[in-house]
Protein backbone atom coordinates (compact mmCIF):
# COMPACT_ATOMS: atom_id res chain seq x y z
CA UNK A 1 0.00 0.00 0.00
CA UNK A 2 0.86 3.59 -0.52
CA UNK A 3 1.12 6.39 1.30
CA UNK A 4 -1.31 8.66 0.46
CA UNK A 5 0.23 10.70 -2.72
CA UNK A 6 -1.76 13.95 -3.34
CA UNK A 7 -1.64 15.19 0.37
CA UNK A 8 2.04 14.39 0.45
CA UNK A 9 2.93 16.01 -2.37
CA UNK A 10 0.81 19.02 -1.62
CA UNK A 11 3.34 19.31 1.53
CA UNK A 12 5.95 19.44 -1.00
CA UNK A 13 4.87 21.89 -3.31
CA UNK A 14 3.58 24.09 -0.26
CA UNK A 15 6.60 23.93 1.40
CA UNK A 16 9.09 24.91 -1.13
CA UNK A 17 6.53 28.13 -1.97
CA UNK A 18 6.12 29.32 1.49
CA UNK A 19 9.78 27.81 3.07
CA UNK A 20 11.92 27.45 0.14
CA UNK A 21 12.38 24.21 0.57
CA UNK A 22 10.55 20.49 0.34
CA UNK A 23 12.22 20.11 3.82
CA UNK A 24 13.10 23.29 6.01
CA UNK A 25 16.23 23.34 7.86
CA UNK A 26 16.80 25.76 10.11
CA UNK A 27 19.81 28.18 10.40
CA UNK A 28 22.05 26.27 12.66
CA UNK A 29 21.16 22.74 10.78
CA UNK A 30 21.93 24.35 7.37
CA UNK A 31 25.13 26.14 7.73
CA UNK A 32 26.06 24.55 10.89
CA UNK A 33 28.62 22.17 9.28
CA UNK A 34 30.72 24.51 8.26
CA UNK A 35 31.48 26.60 11.36
CA UNK A 36 35.30 27.03 11.93
CA UNK A 37 36.03 26.63 8.35
CA UNK A 38 36.35 30.00 7.57
CA UNK A 39 34.98 29.72 4.08
CA UNK A 40 34.62 33.13 2.65
CA UNK A 41 31.26 34.28 1.70
CA UNK A 42 29.73 34.13 -1.88
CA UNK A 43 32.11 34.78 -4.54
CA UNK A 44 32.04 33.86 -8.10
CA UNK A 45 32.26 30.44 -7.72
CA UNK A 46 30.21 29.08 -4.39
CA UNK A 47 30.63 25.56 -3.53
CA UNK A 48 26.66 24.08 -3.38
CA UNK A 49 25.75 21.73 -0.67
CA UNK A 50 21.90 22.37 -1.70
CA UNK A 51 21.29 20.98 1.49
CA UNK A 52 21.07 17.88 0.35
CA UNK A 53 23.81 16.46 3.44
CA UNK A 54 22.01 18.38 6.19
CA UNK A 55 18.71 17.32 5.29
CA UNK A 56 19.88 13.39 5.29
CA UNK A 57 18.95 13.00 9.57
CA UNK A 58 15.73 14.33 9.29
CA UNK A 59 15.11 12.08 6.09
CA UNK A 60 15.85 9.38 8.13
CA UNK A 61 14.46 10.32 11.26
CA UNK A 62 10.97 10.90 8.87
CA UNK A 63 11.17 7.71 7.32
CA UNK A 64 11.37 5.51 10.54
CA UNK A 65 7.97 7.37 10.88
CA UNK A 66 6.58 7.42 7.54
CA UNK A 67 7.17 3.46 7.52
CA UNK A 68 5.18 2.75 10.22
CA UNK A 69 2.81 4.83 9.26
CA UNK A 70 2.27 3.09 5.88
CA UNK A 71 -0.33 0.91 6.41
CA UNK A 72 -2.11 2.71 9.12
CA UNK A 73 -5.66 4.30 9.42
CA UNK A 74 -3.82 7.42 10.31
CA UNK A 75 -3.22 7.82 6.38
CA UNK A 76 -6.52 9.09 6.10
CA UNK A 77 -5.50 12.50 8.24
CA UNK A 78 -2.89 13.05 5.88
CA UNK A 79 -5.29 15.86 4.06
CA UNK A 80 -5.54 17.75 6.98
CA UNK A 81 -1.58 17.63 7.88
CA UNK A 82 -1.56 19.50 4.62
CA UNK A 83 -4.05 22.17 5.72
CA UNK A 84 -2.13 22.32 9.27
CA UNK A 85 0.91 22.56 7.30
CA UNK A 86 0.16 25.52 5.46
CA UNK A 87 0.26 27.27 8.61
CA UNK A 88 2.90 25.28 10.96
CA UNK A 89 6.05 23.84 9.52
CA UNK A 90 4.97 20.29 10.23
CA UNK A 91 8.39 19.16 8.94
CA UNK A 92 10.16 21.07 11.96
CA UNK A 93 8.96 18.29 14.79
CA UNK A 94 10.76 15.36 12.40
CA UNK A 95 14.26 17.62 13.49
CA UNK A 96 13.04 17.07 16.96
CA UNK A 97 13.67 13.25 16.32
CA UNK A 98 16.72 13.33 14.18
CA UNK A 99 20.19 11.71 15.68
CA UNK A 100 22.68 13.54 16.73
CA UNK A 101 24.74 11.36 15.52
CA UNK A 102 23.89 10.79 11.72
CA UNK A 103 23.61 14.36 11.67
CA UNK A 104 27.73 15.31 13.12
CA UNK A 105 28.47 12.32 9.99
CA UNK A 106 26.76 14.16 7.51
CA UNK A 107 27.96 17.50 8.44
CA UNK A 108 31.93 15.36 8.50
CA UNK A 109 30.95 14.91 4.99
CA UNK A 110 30.60 18.30 3.87
CA UNK A 111 33.90 19.26 5.93
CA UNK A 112 35.67 16.54 4.36
CA UNK A 113 34.78 18.02 0.92
CA UNK A 114 36.00 21.21 1.18
CA UNK A 115 39.05 19.37 2.85
CA UNK A 116 39.74 17.61 -0.69
CA UNK A 117 39.08 20.54 -2.35
CA UNK A 118 41.19 22.69 -0.28
CA UNK A 119 44.39 20.06 -1.08
CA UNK A 120 43.41 20.22 -4.65
CA UNK A 121 44.30 24.18 -4.34
CA UNK A 122 40.79 25.10 -5.33
CA UNK A 123 39.08 28.67 -4.29
CA UNK A 124 35.54 28.98 -3.77
CA UNK A 125 33.22 30.45 -1.11
CA UNK A 126 29.91 29.30 0.21
CA UNK A 127 27.14 31.13 0.89
CA UNK A 128 25.92 30.43 4.26
CA UNK A 129 21.88 31.32 4.98
CA UNK A 130 21.91 32.54 1.27
CA UNK A 131 21.75 29.33 0.13
CA UNK A 132 18.59 27.59 -1.32
CA UNK A 133 17.52 23.72 -2.06
CA UNK A 134 17.22 22.98 -5.51
CA UNK A 135 13.97 21.82 -5.85
CA UNK A 136 14.59 18.02 -6.97
CA UNK A 137 11.37 16.75 -5.19
CA UNK A 138 9.32 19.00 -6.94
CA UNK A 139 10.83 18.33 -10.48
CA UNK A 140 10.75 14.39 -10.07
CA UNK A 141 7.31 14.62 -8.94
CA UNK A 142 6.57 16.53 -11.96
CA UNK A 143 5.12 19.53 -10.16
CA UNK A 144 6.51 21.76 -13.01
CA UNK A 145 4.74 24.93 -11.84
CA UNK A 146 6.33 24.66 -8.78
CA UNK A 147 9.51 23.87 -9.78
CA UNK A 148 9.65 26.66 -12.43
CA UNK A 149 9.33 29.25 -10.48
CA UNK A 150 11.42 27.95 -7.51
CA UNK A 151 13.82 27.45 -9.50
CA UNK A 152 13.24 31.33 -11.26
CA UNK A 153 13.99 32.30 -7.85
CA UNK A 154 16.63 30.78 -6.97
CA UNK A 155 18.50 31.67 -10.04
CA UNK A 156 17.74 35.07 -9.86
CA UNK A 157 19.29 35.18 -6.39
CA UNK A 158 21.93 33.62 -7.38
CA UNK A 159 22.64 35.92 -10.18
CA UNK A 160 21.58 39.31 -7.77
CA UNK A 161 24.69 37.52 -5.62
CA UNK A 162 27.47 37.58 -8.60
CA UNK A 163 27.80 33.83 -8.56
CA UNK A 164 29.24 32.35 -11.96
CA UNK A 165 30.17 28.90 -11.04
CA UNK A 166 28.39 26.28 -8.89
CA UNK A 167 30.81 23.47 -7.16
CA UNK A 168 27.69 20.62 -6.28
CA UNK A 169 27.80 17.93 -3.95
CA UNK A 170 25.86 15.28 -4.81
CA UNK A 171 23.83 13.90 -7.57
CA UNK A 172 20.48 15.76 -7.50
CA UNK A 173 21.22 19.20 -7.13
CA UNK A 174 23.95 18.72 -10.25
CA UNK A 175 21.30 17.05 -12.06
CA UNK A 176 19.13 19.68 -11.41
CA UNK A 177 21.27 23.05 -12.02
CA UNK A 178 22.48 21.55 -15.63
CA UNK A 179 20.03 19.50 -16.87
CA UNK A 180 16.84 20.74 -15.38
CA UNK A 181 16.98 24.34 -14.88
CA UNK A 182 18.02 25.11 -18.02
CA UNK A 183 15.11 23.98 -19.44
CA UNK A 184 12.77 26.19 -16.96
CA UNK A 185 14.99 29.28 -16.97
CA UNK A 186 15.32 31.54 -19.42
CA UNK A 187 19.15 32.13 -20.28
CA UNK A 188 20.48 29.92 -17.59
CA UNK A 189 24.30 30.34 -17.92
CA UNK A 190 25.24 29.46 -14.64
CA UNK A 191 27.95 27.22 -14.70
CA UNK A 192 27.36 23.96 -12.90
CA UNK A 193 30.66 21.58 -11.93
CA UNK A 194 30.55 18.67 -9.59
CA UNK A 195 33.12 18.54 -6.58
CA UNK A 196 34.12 15.00 -8.10
CA UNK A 197 34.77 16.33 -11.58
CA UNK A 198 36.97 19.47 -9.64
CA UNK A 199 39.16 16.81 -7.93
CA UNK A 200 39.98 14.39 -10.54
CA UNK A 201 40.47 17.13 -13.24
CA UNK A 202 42.60 18.69 -10.69
CA UNK A 203 44.53 15.91 -10.07
CA UNK A 204 45.59 14.96 -6.73
CA UNK A 205 48.92 13.74 -5.64
CA UNK A 206 48.69 10.07 -5.35
CA UNK A 207 48.80 8.83 -1.94
CA UNK A 208 50.87 5.86 -0.53
CA UNK A 209 48.80 2.95 -1.31
CA UNK A 210 46.87 1.64 1.62
CA UNK A 211 46.00 -2.28 2.20
CA UNK A 212 41.96 -1.41 1.89
CA UNK A 213 39.33 -2.38 -0.30
CA UNK A 214 36.19 -0.92 -1.50
CA UNK A 215 33.22 -1.38 -2.95
CA UNK A 216 31.96 1.21 -4.86
CA UNK A 217 27.56 2.06 -5.48
CA UNK A 218 27.07 3.86 -8.07
CA UNK A 219 24.45 6.78 -8.06
CA UNK A 220 21.49 6.53 -10.82
CA UNK A 221 21.76 9.82 -11.30
CA UNK A 222 25.70 10.50 -11.40
CA UNK A 223 26.12 7.15 -13.76
CA UNK A 224 23.29 7.66 -16.29
CA UNK A 225 22.21 11.18 -16.31
CA UNK A 226 25.48 13.19 -15.34
CA UNK A 227 27.93 10.98 -16.49
CA UNK A 228 30.04 10.61 -13.67
CA UNK A 229 31.34 7.26 -13.00
CA UNK A 230 35.19 7.63 -14.09
CA UNK A 231 35.73 10.19 -11.78
CA UNK A 232 35.17 8.83 -8.34
CA UNK A 233 36.96 5.36 -9.32
CA UNK A 234 40.21 7.67 -10.31
CA UNK A 235 39.83 9.72 -6.93
CA UNK A 236 39.67 6.12 -5.26
CA UNK A 237 42.90 4.88 -6.95
CA UNK A 238 44.94 7.40 -6.25
CA UNK A 239 43.93 7.75 -2.14
CA UNK A 240 45.71 4.36 -2.60
CA UNK A 241 42.35 2.00 -2.18
CA UNK A 242 41.72 -0.83 -4.25
CA UNK A 243 38.23 -0.78 -6.05
CA UNK A 244 35.71 -3.42 -6.77
CA UNK A 245 32.73 -3.96 -8.55
CA UNK A 246 29.58 -5.10 -7.56
CA UNK A 247 27.16 -7.24 -10.27
CA UNK A 248 25.77 -3.94 -11.54
CA UNK A 249 28.01 -0.82 -11.57
CA UNK A 250 28.65 2.23 -13.40
CA UNK A 251 25.88 2.70 -16.09
CA UNK A 252 24.40 -0.65 -15.15
CA UNK A 253 24.12 0.41 -11.11
CA UNK A 254 21.31 -0.55 -9.77
CA UNK A 255 18.92 2.15 -7.11
CA UNK A 256 19.22 2.31 -3.50
CA UNK A 257 15.70 2.54 -3.50
CA UNK A 258 15.94 6.25 -2.22
CA UNK A 259 13.58 8.07 -4.53
CA UNK A 260 10.64 5.87 -2.90
CA UNK A 261 11.26 6.38 0.32
CA UNK A 262 8.84 9.58 0.73
CA UNK A 263 5.74 7.68 -0.84
CA UNK A 264 6.66 3.39 -1.09
CA UNK A 265 8.79 3.16 2.05
CA UNK A 266 7.86 -0.63 1.94
CA UNK A 267 9.37 -1.21 -1.73
CA UNK A 268 12.00 1.04 -1.02
CA UNK A 269 12.98 -1.18 1.53
CA UNK A 270 12.57 -4.09 -0.96
CA UNK A 271 15.03 -2.46 -3.41
CA UNK A 272 17.78 -1.65 -1.06
CA UNK A 273 17.52 -4.90 0.38
CA UNK A 274 18.24 -6.41 -2.95
CA UNK A 275 21.13 -4.08 -3.43
CA UNK A 276 22.73 -4.31 -0.08
CA UNK A 277 22.81 -8.78 -1.53
CA UNK A 278 24.75 -7.05 -4.33
CA UNK A 279 26.94 -5.22 -2.63
CA UNK A 280 27.77 -7.80 0.26
CA UNK A 281 28.88 -10.36 -2.44
CA UNK A 282 31.82 -8.18 -3.38
CA UNK A 283 32.96 -6.84 0.31
CA UNK A 284 32.08 -4.93 3.72
CA UNK A 285 33.15 -1.52 2.48
CA UNK A 286 30.56 0.85 0.66
CA UNK A 287 31.52 3.80 -0.89
CA UNK A 288 28.40 5.75 -1.66
CA UNK A 289 28.44 9.04 -3.64
CA UNK A 290 25.01 10.79 -2.83
CA UNK A 291 23.65 11.44 0.47
CA UNK A 292 20.17 9.16 -0.30
CA UNK A 293 22.29 6.36 -1.43
CA UNK A 294 24.00 6.14 1.92
CA UNK A 295 21.27 7.04 4.23
CA UNK A 296 19.15 4.04 2.61
CA UNK A 297 22.08 1.63 1.91
CA UNK A 298 23.44 2.21 5.02
CA UNK A 299 20.04 1.45 7.27
CA UNK A 300 19.04 -1.53 5.05
CA UNK A 301 22.59 -3.19 5.55
CA UNK A 302 22.88 -2.28 9.47
CA UNK A 303 25.78 -4.58 10.52
CA UNK A 304 26.27 -6.61 7.58
CA UNK A 305 28.21 -3.13 5.98
CA UNK A 306 30.08 -0.12 6.40
CA UNK A 307 28.62 2.26 4.51
CA UNK A 308 30.75 5.46 4.08
CA UNK A 309 30.82 8.62 1.94
CA UNK A 310 33.13 8.68 -0.50
CA UNK A 311 34.25 12.18 0.44
CA UNK A 312 34.65 10.93 4.03
CA UNK A 313 36.88 7.56 2.58
CA UNK A 314 38.93 10.05 0.26
CA UNK A 315 39.63 12.50 3.56
CA UNK A 316 40.36 9.58 5.71
CA UNK A 317 42.51 7.76 3.09
CA UNK A 318 44.57 10.49 2.37
CA UNK A 319 44.60 11.25 6.48
CA UNK A 320 43.68 14.81 5.56
CA UNK A 321 43.72 17.09 9.08
CA UNK A 322 40.32 16.73 10.18
CA UNK A 323 38.79 19.80 10.57
CA UNK A 324 37.66 20.22 14.41
CA UNK A 325 34.63 21.09 15.94
CA UNK A 326 32.32 18.82 14.82
CA UNK A 327 30.87 19.71 18.25
CA UNK A 328 27.71 18.19 19.57
CA UNK A 329 23.85 18.51 17.50
CA UNK A 330 21.91 21.02 20.31
CA UNK A 331 19.14 18.85 18.98
CA UNK A 332 20.54 15.72 20.36
CA UNK A 333 17.64 13.17 21.54
CA UNK A 334 18.70 10.32 23.61
CA UNK A 335 15.48 8.51 23.31
CA UNK A 336 16.22 8.25 19.18
CA UNK A 337 18.80 5.79 19.87
CA UNK A 338 16.69 3.77 22.33
CA UNK A 339 14.15 3.71 19.73
CA UNK A 340 15.69 2.72 16.51
CA UNK A 341 18.44 0.66 17.80
CA UNK A 342 19.38 -0.78 14.41
CA UNK A 343 19.47 2.93 12.90
CA UNK A 344 22.77 3.92 15.57
CA UNK A 345 25.20 2.55 12.55
CA UNK A 346 29.24 2.76 12.69
CA UNK A 347 31.06 4.73 15.39
CA UNK A 348 31.06 7.80 15.07
CA UNK A 349 33.92 9.71 13.53
CA UNK A 350 36.42 11.18 15.84
CA UNK A 351 37.06 14.92 16.36
CA UNK A 352 40.21 16.56 17.19
CA UNK A 353 40.42 19.17 19.34
CA UNK A 354 40.89 22.54 18.26
CA UNK A 355 44.87 23.44 18.57
CA UNK B 1 -17.17 -0.51 -22.05
CA UNK B 2 -13.77 0.87 -22.39
CA UNK B 3 -14.13 4.82 -22.36
CA UNK B 4 -11.69 6.38 -25.19
CA UNK B 5 -10.32 10.25 -24.31
CA UNK B 6 -9.38 11.70 -27.07
CA UNK B 7 -8.57 14.96 -25.03
CA UNK B 8 -6.11 12.95 -23.12
CA UNK B 9 -3.65 11.70 -26.15
CA UNK B 10 -3.88 14.71 -27.05
CA UNK B 11 -2.69 16.23 -24.40
CA UNK B 12 0.26 13.79 -23.97
CA UNK B 13 1.01 14.24 -27.47
CA UNK B 14 1.44 18.29 -27.51
CA UNK B 15 3.95 17.45 -24.34
CA UNK B 16 7.77 17.66 -25.15
CA UNK B 17 9.61 14.68 -24.53
CA UNK B 18 6.99 12.51 -24.50
CA UNK B 19 8.17 10.13 -27.31
CA UNK B 20 6.45 6.03 -26.90
CA UNK B 21 5.12 6.31 -30.77
CA UNK B 22 8.82 5.07 -30.65
CA UNK B 23 8.40 1.45 -29.28
CA UNK B 24 8.77 -1.69 -30.76
CA UNK B 25 7.33 -3.39 -27.38
CA UNK B 26 10.52 -5.48 -27.09
CA UNK B 27 10.02 -5.88 -23.29
CA UNK B 28 14.11 -4.34 -22.38
CA UNK B 29 12.57 -1.92 -20.03
CA UNK B 30 10.62 -4.29 -18.22
CA UNK B 31 12.90 -6.52 -17.34
CA UNK B 32 15.48 -4.16 -16.18
CA UNK B 33 13.41 -2.98 -13.96
CA UNK B 34 14.70 -2.87 -10.49
CA UNK B 35 11.79 -2.26 -9.20
CA UNK B 36 9.42 -4.68 -11.15
CA UNK B 37 7.31 -2.43 -12.05
CA UNK B 38 3.54 -3.22 -11.31
CA UNK B 39 2.59 -2.10 -15.21
CA UNK B 40 4.81 -2.38 -18.23
CA UNK B 41 5.50 0.86 -19.20
CA UNK B 42 4.49 -0.17 -22.94
CA UNK B 43 1.16 -0.93 -21.91
CA UNK B 44 0.80 1.95 -19.88
CA UNK B 45 2.05 4.28 -22.66
CA UNK B 46 -0.53 2.33 -24.79
CA UNK B 47 -3.35 3.04 -22.89
CA UNK B 48 -1.75 7.21 -22.94
CA UNK B 49 -1.97 7.47 -26.62
CA UNK B 50 -5.14 5.62 -27.10
CA UNK B 51 -6.55 7.83 -24.49
CA UNK B 52 -7.87 5.07 -22.04
CA UNK B 53 -8.16 7.40 -18.98
CA UNK B 54 -9.79 4.91 -16.55
CA UNK B 55 -6.88 2.57 -16.87
CA UNK B 56 -4.37 5.11 -16.68
CA UNK B 57 -6.38 6.41 -13.42
CA UNK B 58 -6.32 3.14 -12.00
CA UNK B 59 -2.23 2.92 -13.12
CA UNK B 60 -1.50 6.78 -10.51
CA UNK B 61 0.65 4.51 -7.78
CA UNK B 62 2.29 2.13 -10.67
CA UNK B 63 3.20 6.02 -12.39
CA UNK B 64 4.51 7.37 -8.83
CA UNK B 65 6.66 4.48 -7.65
CA UNK B 66 8.83 4.71 -10.78
CA UNK B 67 12.43 5.70 -9.36
CA UNK B 68 13.31 7.40 -12.35
CA UNK B 69 16.46 5.49 -12.46
CA UNK B 70 17.06 5.29 -16.00
CA UNK B 71 17.96 1.82 -15.93
CA UNK B 72 15.27 1.04 -18.53
CA UNK B 73 15.91 4.61 -20.49
CA UNK B 74 19.32 3.71 -21.24
CA UNK B 75 19.25 0.40 -22.54
CA UNK B 76 16.01 1.08 -25.23
CA UNK B 77 17.23 0.12 -28.43
CA UNK B 78 14.40 2.76 -29.45
CA UNK B 79 15.62 5.37 -27.68
CA UNK B 80 12.15 6.17 -25.99
CA UNK B 81 12.80 8.67 -22.80
CA UNK B 82 10.95 6.10 -20.39
CA UNK B 83 11.47 7.98 -17.31
CA UNK B 84 11.09 11.80 -18.99
CA UNK B 85 7.83 10.23 -20.13
CA UNK B 86 6.72 9.11 -16.76
CA UNK B 87 7.49 12.26 -15.52
CA UNK B 88 5.26 14.41 -17.88
CA UNK B 89 2.36 11.63 -16.89
CA UNK B 90 2.86 12.90 -13.33
CA UNK B 91 3.16 16.37 -14.12
CA UNK B 92 -0.31 15.46 -16.06
CA UNK B 93 -1.77 14.14 -13.56
CA UNK B 94 -0.57 16.61 -10.73
CA UNK B 95 -2.70 19.08 -12.90
CA UNK B 96 -5.80 16.99 -14.15
CA UNK B 97 -6.49 14.68 -10.96
CA UNK B 98 -4.92 16.23 -8.07
CA UNK B 99 -5.40 19.95 -8.48
CA UNK B 100 -1.65 20.31 -7.97
CA UNK B 101 0.71 22.75 -10.10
Amino acid sequence: MALPIAPLLGIFADNVRKRGSVLPLTKARATGWARGLDIPRGGETVLYTGHMYQMTPLIDAMSAQMSTLENSFLTRFFGIGRVVNKFVNMTFFMGLTASAERTQRANQVLRDIVGLLREAKVEFGYLYEDEFYAGALLYDDGLDESFAAHARRVTAHLRKLGVRRLITVDPHTTQMFRQAYPLFVKDFDIEVRNYLEVLAEAGLEAAKPVDKEVVVHDSCIYARYVDIARQPRELLRAAGLSVREPKQAGKSTHCCGGPLESLFPAEAHRISGNRVDQLAAEGKNVVTMCPFCWVNLGNAAGDRLAVTDIATVLATSRSLPKAADTRKARLASPRTAARWPHRAGPAAIPSTPKP
Amino acid sequence: MTKVSSELAARMKAMEGFNAGACFHCGTCSALCPLGYKILPRKLFRQVMLGLEDEVRTNIPAIFSCLLCRMCEVNCPQGVHIAENIRALRSLINRQEFGLQ
